[in-house]
């Protein structure tokens, strides 16, 4: 290792209200990758965000190389070399990859955008990150979001880079173009790049990073080479306690059908799926992306409209008639959406407010607000969730991915159905928070509740689900029982409907 | 800790007292430094001509503001109130003028146009997923139109069966004065206090959220609409009895005037956040505004450079002091 590291911080601090980060020092050197990790709410990302000139420290300095280091803005950070892959995409939706990827100096002549130029700089840029199969002239918005990612990390390869930071990278990618982002990793390695890489996944951290830096609350725990640690290891750095996986507990014990369905088919994306539901178990649906999960639970839940099949409720007999979300609540069903951000929350409102939304009935009486009764309601819900905030009043987008995701369950506590479908309900959820939800999806099922859980952790649905449902190209190809499953059956059975197709799409999830 | 024994007890009578004046200081700051400013620029502004002049010009424009609050609010945008307030006055103007209608049917007529004209915005614009802002100015064309096929071009003199609504009565304040404030209040309790509110939050807050969690937006949405004709149609009567006529010329560019009044008060175009007491605040600022250049002797152009100014200023002032709530909670 170089002695002269390529970034040093040292006692780096940030306060907003209360301290988010303090006293942390690391060092990075040229050539290698540093992964950064921890809960969420660690001050990972204000970290980066710091390094990346975003934000500015309250304590501590920066020394880039011999000079000191204090960018002022994203540009100046990146005049001198030091870019950031945010996870938030940055793309202009209606230009075109190429555009894009050259947005800040396009190759013009008097003002006119030369065009083949252009889009030959862009085409050599994404072939050297394997995706020169993208044609540069495809607007972005085009694009599914992995794609779209990749070439947000395409474009701050774009001129010099000294140091990159990537902050959950694959989150969105599928494994083919996981792959794409190590082999360009390695490559940028090669050159004398420090990368700095957050992530969740500890699997992918032991793939590519040289040493690992674990924050919890704030604080710098430990930096460690990363062939020293084991997975175990960093979890309890992370968490500050032992987070155990009960990958083999019992069956729940299952009571009667709550939801039923018989041949439920729209277009090609979901195509005659059967299952049943019984009061008091969890059961999960694996599968690639693609394969029809999210697809799935919105037919149930009158998001969409099916194509042909019926629904039960109860284990009635004649079919249940959901035409809309409204009627799927009213009807006992909630669903905790995949993107909790746009189709599950009411940023700019309290917790209050998101937490009440599909029972008004139980805080308004005769249409009136009835303040102290919703305030004891919400308080009461807070606390058997742990959300942490400093008031109900907070508004919700100030939380943490986690803490978000609890007022969620809070809201489908509040209305107490008997059904709850979740997608993906830990995703962006740190580990504590996690452990939480976990906590909370046992009760209800404890209760008596169904639950149709869609996850792409296969971990998690082996960890948390009584049965797994398997789909694969919009079919539901299989149901393990508990004990019956391995992680080799059910990716085989999630392949399975795309084998000789060709166009099997497989997700970074499923990689475990 | 003192989070702990706030969260037990119920937030007390003074900590609600502060929490409101904290959201109107700063208008009513403006207010009264507006009044001494014009105040110590004419002798004549403090008489009670300019309290005639203000009280009277507040009603319509109120009314119609306070519908409004509603419309930016679930994110939305009404530019045809102006045109469905001078339809609702010409309608009644007729009814009163050629039918020899009573006054109280003349009311009812002139809500019910009103309604309905607000009530085809919202249907139109949610059953076929179409930018209020098209709609509206659909029906801003619309609306003008039919009140000048309704009184031929013609202003309708209704006289003296009208004017008594906008006549100052006990204290000097007119019926319709108090019709104002009446609706501003029970507007207030209704975005603060119902479901109905909650919900209009909601939905321009983020209405796919809405939906997910199972609330339908589209009657909402369209209920807003309608009010906000149902107060066009209100503002028309009153529009009229200030008159004595029915002018089918009348409210030309009122919409901006409403539109304005209520961004003053602090309403967002984004939706999610308004209030309707700030937006009658809104209205005050516009008309001790008008009242009070033209006293000081502004010429119209200059009068609307000022206001156009004020407007820009208020809504920057507001940033602020968004900014710095979300930087102290």
């Amino acid at each position: 290792m170089n002695p002269m590291p390529l970034l040093r911080g040292e006692g780096l601090g940030k306060t907003y209200v209360t301290p988010v980060l303090s006293g942390v020092s690391f060092d990075l050197y040229a050539g290698e990758v540093l992964a950064l990790t921890g809960e969420n709410g660690a001050g990972k990302s204000t970290l980066s965000k710091i390094i990346a000139g975003l934000t500015e420290p309250t304590t501590g300095r920066l020394m880039l190389g011999e000079t000191p280091y204090a960018p002022a803005s994203r540009h100046e950070a990146e005049r001198l070399g030091v870019r950031m892959v945010l996870q938030e995409l940055g793309l202009v939706s209606t230009l075109t990859v190429a555009e894009n990827l050259l947005l800040d100096h396009l190759p013009s002549r008097s003002g006119f955008i030369r065009r083949n130029e252009l889009n030959e700089l862009a085409r050599r840029q994404m072939a050297t990150i394997g995706l020169d199969y993208i044609d540069p002239r495809t607007p972005v918005g085009e694009l599914g979001v992995g794609h779209q990612q990749m070439v947000e990390i395409a474009r701050n390869l774009v001129g010099d880079c000294r140091l990159l930071i990537l902050d959950e990278p694959t989150a969105t990618l599928t494994s083919r173009e996981i792959e794409h982002l190590f082999t360009q990793i390695a490559a940028l390695k090669a050159r004398g790049v420090g990368i700095i890489y957050i992530s969740h996944r500890l699997d992918e951290l032991a793939q590519i990073a040289d040493r690992v830096m674990v924050l919890r609350d704030g604080r710098h725990i430990d930096t460690r080479p990363m062939p020293e640690m084991t997975q175990d290891d960093i979890v309890r750095l992370m968490v500050g306690r032992d987070v155990r996986e009960e990958l083999d507990r019992p069956r729940r014990p299952a009571g009667k059908e709550v939801l039923s369905v018989r041949g439920l088919s729209r277009g090609k994306a979901v195509q005659d799926v059967s299952l049943s539901l019984h009061a008091g178990e969890v059961l999960g649906v694996a599968g690639l992306v693609g394969a029809g999960r999210t697809e799935l639970l919105r037919l149930i839940y009158g998001a969409d409209h099916a194509d042909a099949g019926d629904i039960f409720l109860d284990g009635s007999s004649t079919p249940a008639h959901i035409s809309s979300p409204v009627s799927a609540v009213r009807q006992g069903i909630g669903l905790v959406t995949e993107d909790r951000k746009a189709q599950g929350l009411l940023l700019t409102q309290s917790i209050r407010v998101n937490t009440t939304l599909a029972n008004m009935a139980a805080v308004f009486r005769k249409g009136w607000w009835q303040p102290a009764s919703e305030r004891q309601q919400v308080g009461a819900l807070r606390d058997t969730l742990a959300i942490k905030a400093y008031s109900i009043e907070q508004p919700v987008g100030e939380l943490s991915g986690g803490n978000q995701q609890k007022v969620i369950f809070a809201r489908w506590l509040h209305r107490d159905c008997k059904v709850l479908l979740l997608d993906e309900p830990t995703r962006g959820v740190d580990i504590g928070a996690r452990a939480d939800i976990y906590a909370q999806m046992d009760k209800l099922a404890a209760a008596g509740k169904g639950l149709l859980m869609v996850s792409s952790d296969l971990r998690e649905l082996m960890s948390v689900c009584d049965r797994i449902a398997v789909m694969s190209a919009g079919r539901l190809v299989s149901i393990f029982e508990r004990g019956q499953w391995t992680q080799h059956n059910l990716l085989e059975a999630a392949f399975s409907g795309y084998l000789g197709t060709g166009n099997a799409q497989p997700e970074a999830g499923s990689q475990h | 800790m003192s989070d702990m024994t706030s969260k037990s007890v119920s937030p007390g009578f003074r900590s609600t007292l502060r929490g409101a004046l904290g959201n109107y200081i700063g208008l009513v700051i403006a207010l009264v430094a507006m009044v001494a400013l014009f105040g110590s620029l004419s002798e004549y502004f403090f008489s009670v001509s300019t309290f005639v002049t203000i009280a009277n010009d507040i009603p319509a424009i109120a009314i119609m503001a306070v519908g409004m609050t509603y419309v930016l609010i679930i994110a939305g945008i009404d530019l045809s109130v102006g045109s469905v307030m001078a339809l609702a006055a010409a309608v009644a103007g007729i009814a009163m003028v050629q039918w020899q209608w009573p006054l109280y049917l003349a009311i009812f007529v002139a809500m019910g146009v009103g309604l309905l004209a607000g009530a085809l915005n919202g249907i139109i614009s949610v059953a076929w997923c179409l930018p209020a802002f098209i709609v509206t100015l659909g029906m801003l064309e619309i609306a003008r139109g039919s009140a000048y096929i309704a009184t031929g071009s013609r202003t309708q003199y209704i006289g003296g069966a009208i004017e008594w609504l906008s006549s100052p009565m006990l204290g000097g304040v007119s019926p319709a004065f108090i019709m104002a404030i009446a609706i501003v209040i029970g507007a207030h309790l209704v975005l603060t206090r119902s479901v109905f509110g909650r919900y209009m939050i909601g939905i321009g807050t983020n209405e796919e959220a809405m939906r997910l969690a199972g609330v339908d937006p589209r009657p909402i949405k369209v209920a807003v609409y309608a009010i906000l004709g149902l107060m066009a149609g209100l503002a028309g009567i009153i529009q009229a009895s200030r008159l004595e006529a029915a002018d089918p010329n009348a409210g030309i560019g009122a919409e901006l005037v409403v539109i304005a009044s209520v961004v003053i008060g602090g309403t967002s175009l984004m939706g999610g956040r308004g209030s309707v007491i700030s937006t009658f605040f809104g209205v005050l600022v516009i008309s001790v505004l008008e009242a009070g250049l033209a006293q000081v002797g502004a010429s119209e152009p200059t009068k609307r450079i000022i206001t156009g100014c004020v407007i820009i200023v208020a809504v920057i002032l507001d940033m602020y002091r968004e900014r710095r709530r979300n930087r102290r909670s």
